[in-house]
């Protein structure tokens, strides 16, 4: 019976010592999780879904405080690649929050009437805002999120959304029509 | 005699080819005006390198960039540039694109050639020339053919393939282009030879286009060609693809992902060929081509050499017109894989092979509905690219993208065959294409996200290290100035020195008093 509990005692130790070896060695640093949700949010940091960006946002769900459902740029595609991701239900993105844009939009700034006070460049979180006090100031088209954030602190409302232009690359072949659907409007 | 290999699938089709090959290599006569897309391969974008009001002369470029992958535009004959802006243009969604306008002034009067001296040459510099003449592939893909050879002689080519299949029904502009104009492919096979130095060479033609390999063996004797054997393949469809022609001259199978210069095969149309021919031996860029103009609702069907630009209403003209009434529909390519056109002022480009001018009848607009798939798997028995076309369905029309790639979705050549056989009418391709276009926007909004997720946190980075900066700096100066304030060994602070220079003055006020 001692051999036994003896043994017994040996082995908890040597994998104690295996699992506390590994725990160390491979210790991951963050929550992959939040990285992974992070992935798949569109990155516009508007902060419609009421958190500070979309890191925010995407600890927020990772930590079960926030519905899938409230990010508009994303629109139902994020929804659905969270809702996969996470193996939660498909939800309806919450209207709340806005409407989802099928044509992204770009900020433009009216340069007759800019007057150079950098606000806007201070409020883009990407940067995409060149100019410099008392310089007008352009938006980098190519680098614009169309996520609103520039609007609000313009003190001389010179910032336009309009949509983005759509070439010949975007456009996409539509898909035949579901003869299931044909079926229901029937 | 080369060992011929089977491909899976295919199907024996009804050709229609007789119809445009009756009257021969006709030459189109220049239109009022040219309508030149700036953009007519595969790849990046050109850029108008003329302005509006300029004279323009034949072989004169119009429109081009420093990027790789790119194909310059040559103004086809001379003429004043009257617009540089949106027309129609042929692309199946049937929109806009900017456009050169030319308007025609009827010299044809051409920038004068440098004859360079072919002998001497290098590859890489018979490839620059090619590359200047803005010569794509002229099969229907229009990739670039420069950075093509320059990657094939990198990696090594063991077999080139010469392509005059054209296995798609109706269209016949290869097969003119080598009854009449034979020695031009063969010398560029040559050239082709002396730049990628393969070790054989195979000029595959269809077996339904006696006259095409007659002619072709007779310049072959003309121009004789080491290792060059041209070889009737059996009439299947889709047996011109390239990953197909492969297999059948070969037995090699392109692996996923890659092509064929991977293996060490490089296939080129024959009409590149010609345009190749033309590049090197004229300095002649590629400015024309030649075009089938058939179908049920054209007068006198045919084939003509027509400079890119012209607009199909001009070769619909030149057809006799309309054999019934213009309501009819226009499709680019062939009857397999062509493309509604949205009208008739659309222009010829590089990759106009045929127009099929039908009527309403034959082909219909869309067929609005279809019925149930019935699992006949029909459709895997015609797959030439071996794939199941019947999962493929199933997950393209419930939107799980994810799943059709697991099933290979970009292995699709979107040849058609499947869609033919179905016996439910069921638009399989029109659902392949439309996945592969919402796959791939998706991937381009990811890039994008992503790319906004580097600036933003690199934003982040930056504006912490400008608020450790400033605290770093504010604590310098902090301690500078109680340095500056704290006399060593003495701790009684420093005299004010506003009152210390207020009383210098009121003491040299009192010293010029005394005076």
């Amino acid at each position: 019976m001692f051999v036994a509990i003896f043994t017994i005692s040996l082995m908890a130790g040597v994998f104690g010592l295996i699992l506390g070896y590994a725990a160390i060695r491979f210790k991951v640093e963050g929550n992959p999780i939040v990285d992974q949700i992070d992935a798949l949010l569109p990155q516009t940091q508007c902060g419609q879904c009421t958190y500070a960006g979309c890191r925010p946002y995407a600890e927020a769900i990772a930590n079960g405080e926030a519905p899938i459902n409230q990010c508009p740029p994303g629109g139902q595609a994020t929804i659905v690649a969270l809702a996969s991701l996470l193996d939660t239900e498909v939800l309806d993105l919450n209207a709340e929050h806005g409407e989802h844009l099928e044509v992204p939009l770009l900020a433009v700034i009216d340069e007759q009437t800019c007057i150079g006070c950098t606000l806007c460049i201070q409020a883009c979180p990407v940067d995409a805002i060149l100019g410099a006090a008392k310089q007008m100031h352009t938006v980098i088209a190519d680098e614009c999120t169309g996520c609103e954030l520039c609007l609000p602190p313009c003190p001389v409302d010179c910032i336009d959304m309009v949509p983005t232009e759509q070439s010949i690359d975007d456009w996409k072949w539509s898909a035949p029509l579901d003869p299931l659907e044909l079926a229901q409007d029937a | 005699m080369l060992k011929l290999h089977n491909i899976h699938g295919g199907l024996r089709l009804e050709g229609h080819k007789a119809e445009s090959l009756q009257r021969g290599l006709l030459q189109a006569t220049l239109p009022e005006r040219l309508f030149l897309p700036l953009r007519q391969h595969i790849g990046d974008h050109n850029k108008p390198q003329a302005e509006i009001g300029e004279r323009v002369l034949k072989g004169q470029v119009i429109a081009s960039d420093s990027a790789l992958i790119c194909a310059a535009v040559h103004a086809p004959t001379s003429g004043t540039i009257s617009a540089i802006e949106n027309y129609p243009v042929a692309h199946p969604s049937g929109k806009t694109d900017t456009c050169i306008v030319i308007d025609v002034d009827g010299d044809d009067k051409a920038v004068e050639p440098i004859l360079a001296d072919l002998e001497n040459l290098t590859p890489g510099e018979k490839i620059e020339l090619i590359c200047r003449a803005g010569i794509v592939g002229l099969g229907g893909a229009v990739f670039p053919t420069s950075p093509k050879l320059s990657r094939g002689k990198v990696q090594g080519i063991d077999t080139l393939i010469i392509n005059g299949v054209e296995c798609e029904p109706y269209i016949t502009c290869d097969d003119i282009l080598m009854r009449f104009n034979a020695a031009e492919v063969i010398r560029a096979t040559g050239y082709l030879q002396r730049i990628l130095a393969p070790r054989t060479t195979y000029i595959a033609i269809e077996d339904n286009k006696p006259e095409a390999i007659a002619a072709m063996a007779q310049a072959l004797t003309q121009h004789p060609l080491q290792n060059t054997e041209i070889t009737p393949i059996p009439t299947i469809y889709p047996s011109g693809g390239e990953k197909q022609l492969v297999q059948i001259l070969t037995g090699k199978e392109v692996p996923h992902g890659q092509l064929a210069f991977d293996i060490g095969l490089f296939c080129q149309n024959v009409g590149t060929c010609a345009a190749i021919t033309r590049a090197l031996e004229k300095d002649e860029p590629l400015i024309s081509r030649v075009v089938t103009i058939t179908g049920d609702n054209i007068a006198q069907p045919g084939n003509w050499e027509a400079r890119l630009g012209t607009p199909i209403s001009h070769l619909i003209e030149l057809a006799g017109g309309y054999r019934h009434d213009a309501s009819g529909h226009l499709v680019m390519g062939g009857s397999m894989m062509g493309f509604a056109l949205s009208g008739n002022e659309v222009p010829i480009v590089k990759a106009s092979n045929c127009i099929m001018v039908m009527r309403e009848e034959t082909i219909p607009t869309s067929p609005g509905y279809h019925d149930e798939c019935i699992r006949c798997s029909k459709c895997t028995e015609v797959c030439p690219a071996q794939l199941l076309p019947q999962q493929l369905y199933w997950h393209a029309r419930a939107r799980a993208y994810e799943r059709t790639q697991e099933f290979h979705l970009f292995d699709c050549i979107e040849c058609g065959c499947c869609s033919t056989v179905c016996p439910s009418r069921i638009p399989l391709v029109q659902y392949y294409r439309a996945a592969k276009s919402e796959i791939r926007a998706a991937q381009k909004a990811q890039f994008k996200s992503d790319h906004a997720r580097l600036r933003f946190e690199f934003r982040e980075k930056r504006l912490q290290l400008k608020k450790q900066q400033d605290e770093e700096r504010r604590r310098l100066k902090r301690e500078a100035l109680q340095k500056k304030n704290t006399r060593p060994g003495n701790e009684k602070p420093m005299a004010d020195p506003v009152q210390a220079a207020l009383d210098r003055v009121k003491a040299r006020k009192k010293l010029a008093q005394e005076d």
